[in-house]
Parts: C-alpha cells; structure tokens; sequence
C-alpha cells in the first residue's frame, strides 16, 4: 500500500458514507474508532494508526483504490469491460488477486485479452494493486511477447489493424482476418480500453448496453427504411434474400460480432446469429453496400438454361462455389487436382466448356441480345456511374464528391 | 463537464487511404489537448456515424464534418445517423456557405451535440489551400511569379461544391499574393484538363478541394491535366505541361493546417479551443527549405 492509498482510504473513511467495496468495510464510527473489516477478518475501535497497520498489505485496500480512485466511471462501459476482464462481479478480492497474479484472460472477438497485477519494485514502491494488460490475437497467446511486434499506443492499433496477415484492406473491423504477430504489452487500464475499442470500435458500449438491458437494436426493415441515395432501394430486397444476406455476411466464419438484429421485431432470420461476445446492433455499412448490389440482382427475372455437364462437371461447379465462398481457394495445392478448385482443374473446365465469349457451354446469357455476361455487368456498372441521383457509389469511386 | 470532439468523415470500403487525414488531423488536435476525448467517425468504416457518439464519455460533443461542401451528407446522411432527432437544416441558417453550427441532443446517447458546418467552407480552408500550395513547392513565400488554381468537382451533384470553390478562389484572390488564381472544375467549364489555358504565369500550382487523396485526385485530375498518361507511372511536381511547369498538390485535406480548420470549426460552436489553436497552427507551419 503506498501513502497516497492509506491517505485516500483515510478521507474516505471519514466521510459520510465510508467505505464499502468489494468486501471491503472501512468507517468511522461514532466512537471516534475506526471499523476495518473484510470477509475474513473484522477489527473495531482502531486507532488511525492500528487501522494502517490492517490496511497495510491487505489486497482489499488496494483493490478497492484501483476501482474508486483510479478507474472511477461508475455506470461506464469502461468500467464494466475493465470489472469484467477480472471477472469481478463472480470472485473475491483475495481469489481475484491469486488469478490475476497468474493471469486472467479474456477472449474479445479474435483478442486475447491479459489481465494482471503490477509487480512491486522492490520495498520502497510495493504493489499497489494497479492493474496492467496484454492485448494481442488469440492465436498468439503462446507466444512470447518478445517474438511479437511491440507496440504501447492504443492509436496505433488503427495502422496494424488496417490490413490482414495477406496485406489485403479490411474494410469491416470486426471480419475474422485481424492480423496476426502483435501486442500491446504492459497497458494501464485506459490504454488497454482504447487499444480494445480501436481494434473493435463501439464494441465495449454496445456490449454494455446489451448487459443493461438497453441495446438499441435496429433490424433490416428499420435500417433500410431510414436509407436515401443510392441505398434507398435496399428496402426492396425481398424477405428471402435477406435470410441469404444474414448467412453470407454475418455468419461466424465471417464476423466476429453476434447478430441480434433480425428482419424486424418479432419476425427473426433463421439464419445463425453467431456466438460472438459482443453484439450487432444493425445492419452495418458493408452489409448495406453489398445489399444494394444484391437488391439490383436479384431484380433480374430467372432465365432457364440447358447446360450439358457430366456429374463431375455439376459437382466440380458447385466444389468451385463452396471453395471462394469459404475463402480456401488460397490454401488449395498447386499440384492438388483432385480438389474441385484447383487452378489447372478450373481451367480444364474453362477449356472444355466455356466459347470464345465467356459462354457457359455455349450458351449465350441474353439469347436475344446474343450479349454475354461481361457486357451485362458493364452495363450496370455504368448505370450506377451516370446515376445523378446517387449520392454515392458502389464501387467508392464517387464516394468523395460531396467531400 | 468534459468536451469532446467528433470528426466525422466519409471513409472507404475499398480505398485504405481514406480514412489517413481524418486520423491525422484528430491526432494533431489530440497532441494540442483541447478536447477530453477525440474520436473519429465514419459512413463507410468504423466507428460508423451510427455508433461514434456511443465511443465518447463527454457530456457536451462537438462534431465537425470532413466534408467539403454542404450538401447531402452534412445536411441529410449525418444528422440523420447521429440521430439529431430535431434537426433541421434551417437551423444551419445558410446560403450554402455559411453553416457553422447547431446544437441538439442525441436521442440514443442524450449527449449535447453542437454539430458544426463542413470544413471545406470555413473561410480557414483558405489559409489551408495557401500552405498547399507553400508545401508543395517546399516555399512559405510562394506567389509572385506563380498561378494558383483551385479544382472541384462541379455542380454537376451539387451546387454547393462549385460555390465552395468559388469562394476560396475569391479569398486567394483577394490576397493578392499570386499572379493569377482560377477556379477549375472536373465535369464544367472552366475545365481542369485545360489549366494551362488559363494561366499566362509559367508556375502553377493546383490544388484540389478534397478531403482525402483517392480516384478522383490520384487518377482522374493528373491524367486530365496531361501530368502523365498512366496515373500508375506517378508523375513529376513540377510537370512540364505546355510550356507551364505545374505544381500538383493532391487533396488539401491531407494538408496538416487541416487540423486548424477542424479547431476553428469548434471554436465557433463555442468550444474553448483557443491555446490549441495557436499551437496547431505553429506545430504544422511550414519552414523554409524544409525536406516536406
């Protein structure tokens, strides 16, 4: 315990309402003694200097400093994730503190995140109860800290963030390819929040207001309804194709936040919210954008078409779906052509069935038109590029103009 | 009670550079500690619009668009996600040029919002176009013997844009510091693929009225002033175009003084931001012969 501590513990004491923490009692009572007492012990009529000597060294007094001294923001989403991160409302202090001296970890989408106690630096500065942290990806947690990239500012976690382990963009923060091979080491409490909410924006408040009961949760319909511009037509796309939206772009494999929103109050998507430890709260701009380009898709009317594939042919096509949809197509051996999306596999099949067009099995895409694919794409393409109306624009090239 | 300042800022699905001057300039205001707390916010990123608010601990939320003109996003798309329930872009009271602030409470957070015109016509962002212009030629006194053209997009979208341009164009003018200054657009006349037409000085410098360096700055206005045939083989500052030597800066908004702009924005709504101001402007000057 340092000075300040036992000081601090001494004006609080003597205030109206003393102390009661955490299991922590401190008072001064009316007979000018003071009250020191915890689970496991209780001493009365102390004098100021008796009641140091109970305070001294006691892990109920220096806890009881770090929540109400330092951290403080009672009723914050700060506090909160912080109690939580030491599973403070479910352990006593002296049980808290045996953990924490090991470690407690607690896992926030793909970050681990490492609580403990501050060592004491010798004598004259002994522990204080102070608490600091590791943040670093869940798949580094073995690795020691010495073999990761240090970093100590919280806004730096915006720049290695930025770009996955293949250096591709991330434009959706919580998708499931946060880079690798990182940590911020030795945090105080402030900077160990920031470092958490750069990496995962907003993530901490909504989490917090889902524990008290007050996530203010926007489903499909109240989303796309409030859309203008160019994504007011998102609210057209019809109930089924959001079903699919929710699967393709929300699943687990693809975000780390859990789905509560849902096609609207009471009328949920089958589809699987995920298990993620914290929740979405509507649908986010990547989900929108995407949905506009399927909104003016699935305007098209079906065609029927008749194709002529072996079976191997029709389950090598599906193979080939299943491998981009799932993200494998990287991870498929050169040389492996017994998987359906193989490269030389692929081109096989390219060889053998498509025309000089792009034509699948020589079959033109508009028989009318006699127009294939790629020009049918291009044509919307330009659509969307002369649209005056549009205030922005599917492919971000236009984003900037009212900048 | 605490303050805080909000930038908020279009942002990219595609483009990883977009959100670069929005950091920039909240970790120069950041450094000058005016605010409590200073956070981004985005339409394409995160925290989105819809959730920035959510990120602050301060009572009392100053928020500045990175925009450069009113216009659908300033007076539509912000509000509406910040959830400015009363707002109103009559209570803005603006020709278009002249929004500087209204304050309402945030439905979702119940937080004071005092929600500030757009950057881009605050009549600062002329001192910011001018250290452009000082940056790109690595010279604090540039002007005598040089043109000076500001490029927007056009009305063609809005018409707020050119009146933007038209405006700063006027106060560079005014200053009688350059040769000659021209207003130049992408999709109208006085079109930026003829700059040099426009110019009678050999030195030009041009400089765009963007937030951030993207397709539009990057591609398009390099290529249509003849700077390079490919945007992808870069091009030389200065380019020997038509006997001209111009000085392309790329988007004023990368410009550091930028963070200045933001300041003045929330001092108007009454922040108390003046130190910061001072120290902002000193710590993004630009020294002589400095290595930019």
């Amino acid at each position: 315990m340092l000075a300040r501590q036992f000081d601090a513990l001494l004006a609080a004491a003597d205030s109206d309402d003393g102390i009661d923490f955490d299991g922590l009692h401190v008072a001064h009572e009316s007979d000018g003694g003071y009250t020191f007492a915890t689970p496991e012990h209780e001493a009365t009529g102390l004098s100021e200097s008796e009641l140091h000597a109970h305070a001294d060294g006691s892990p109920y007094v220096t806890n009881w400093y770090f929540w109400e001294r330092e951290v403080q923001r009672h009723e914050s989403p700060r506090r909160a994730f912080l109690r939580h991160a030491e599973a403070a409302d479910d352990h006593g202090v002296h049980e808290r503190y045996d953990a924490l001296a090991d470690g407690m970890v607690t896992e926030w989408g793909q970050l681990r995140i490492e609580a403990t106690l501050a060592d004491a630096a010798g004598d004259a500065t002994p522990a204080d109860g102070s608490r600091r942290y590791d943040v670093r990806h869940v798949d580094d947690a073995d690795h020691p800290v010495e073999e990761l990239e240090r970093y100590d500012d919280p806004l730096e976690a915006r720049e290695l963030s930025k770009h996955d382990d293949d250096g591709m963009y991330r434009p959706l923060k919580t998708g499931t390819n946060m880079p690798t091979g990182w940590a911020f080491h030795d945090l105080d409490w402030r900077d160990a929040v920031e470092t958490v909410e750069t990496l995962y924006p907003a993530t901490v408040a909504n989490w917090y207001r889902e524990r008290e009961g007050r996530l203010d949760i926007d489903h499909w319909t109240d989303t796309t309804d409030r859309q203008t511009g160019i994504y007011g037509i998102v609210s057209e796309l019809p109930r089924e194709a959001v079903e699919w939206v929710a699967e393709a772009a929300c699943d687990d494999s693809q975000c780390v936040k859990r789905r509560e929103w849902q096609y609207d109050e009471g009328d949920d998507l089958a589809a699987d919210g995920g298990t993620g430890a914290f929740p979405c709260r509507e649908p986010c701009s990547l989900v929108i954008a995407a949905a506009r380009r399927w909104t003016k898709l699935e305007e098209e009317e079906p065609r029927e078409y008749t194709f002529h594939l072996t079976p191997s042919e029709k389950d090598q096509i599906e193979g080939v779906i299943d491998a981009v949809a799932d993200g494998r197509v990287d991870e498929i051996r050169e040389a492996d052509v017994y998987e359906d999306a193989n490269r030389y596999r692929t081109r096989y099949l390219r060889a053998k069935l498509f025309d000089d067009h792009g034509n699948l099995g020589s079959v033109p895409t508009d028989p009318e038109e006699g127009h294939d694919h790629d020009d049918h794409d291009d044509h919307d393409d330009h659509d969307d590029h002369d649209d005056h109306d549009d205030h922005d624009d599917h492919d971000d090239h236009d984003d900037h103009d009212d900048e | 009670m605490s303050q805080a300042l909000v930038i908020v800022a279009h942002g990219s699905h595609l483009n990883p550079g977009s959100s670069a001057p929005t950091y920039d300039h909240a970790d120069t205001i950041r450094a000058a500690g005016a605010f409590d707390e200073v956070r981004t916010g985005f339409w394409k990123e995160e925290p989105s619009l819809r959730e920035v608010l959510r990120t602050c601990e301060a009572d009392e939320v100053y928020v500045v668009p990175m925009f450069i003109s009113e216009g659908y996003f300033t007076e539509q798309v912000i509000p509406r996600e910040l959830r400015l329930d009363d707002w109103d872009v009559a209570d803005w009271d603006s020709d278009g040029l002249s929004a500087d602030v209204a304050t309402y409470t945030a439905e979702d957070t119940g937080q004071t919002v005092h929600y500030c015109g757009p950057v881009g016509t605050h009549e600062s962002m002329t001192d910011v176009l001018v250290r452009r212009a000082e940056s790109v030629t690595n010279d604090p006194d540039v002007g005598e013997g040089f043109g000076f053209a500001v490029v927007g997009h056009g009305t063609e979208r809005n018409e707020n844009s050119a009146k933007a341009i038209e405006y700063h164009a006027d106060r560079v003018r005014d200053m009688d510091r350059f040769d000659e200054v021209q207003a130049l657009y992408m999709d109208e006349e006085p079109e930026v693929d003829d700059v040099t037409d426009y110019f009678t000085a050999e030195d030009v410098v041009v400089v765009p009225l963007f937030i951030s360096d993207g397709f539009h700055t990057q591609e398009d206005i390099p290529e249509d002033m003849g700077l390079t045939d490919d945007y992808r083989t870069g091009y030389d500052v200065p380019a020997a175009v038509d006997g001209h030597r111009i000085w392309y800066a790329g988007a004023v908004g990368t410009e550091s003084l930028m963070a200045d702009v933001v300041l003045e924005r929330a001092a108007d709504a009454g922040a108390d931001v003046s130190a910061a101001i001072e120290s902002v402007r000193e710590t993004t000057r630009v020294a002589p012969g400095a290595d930019d």
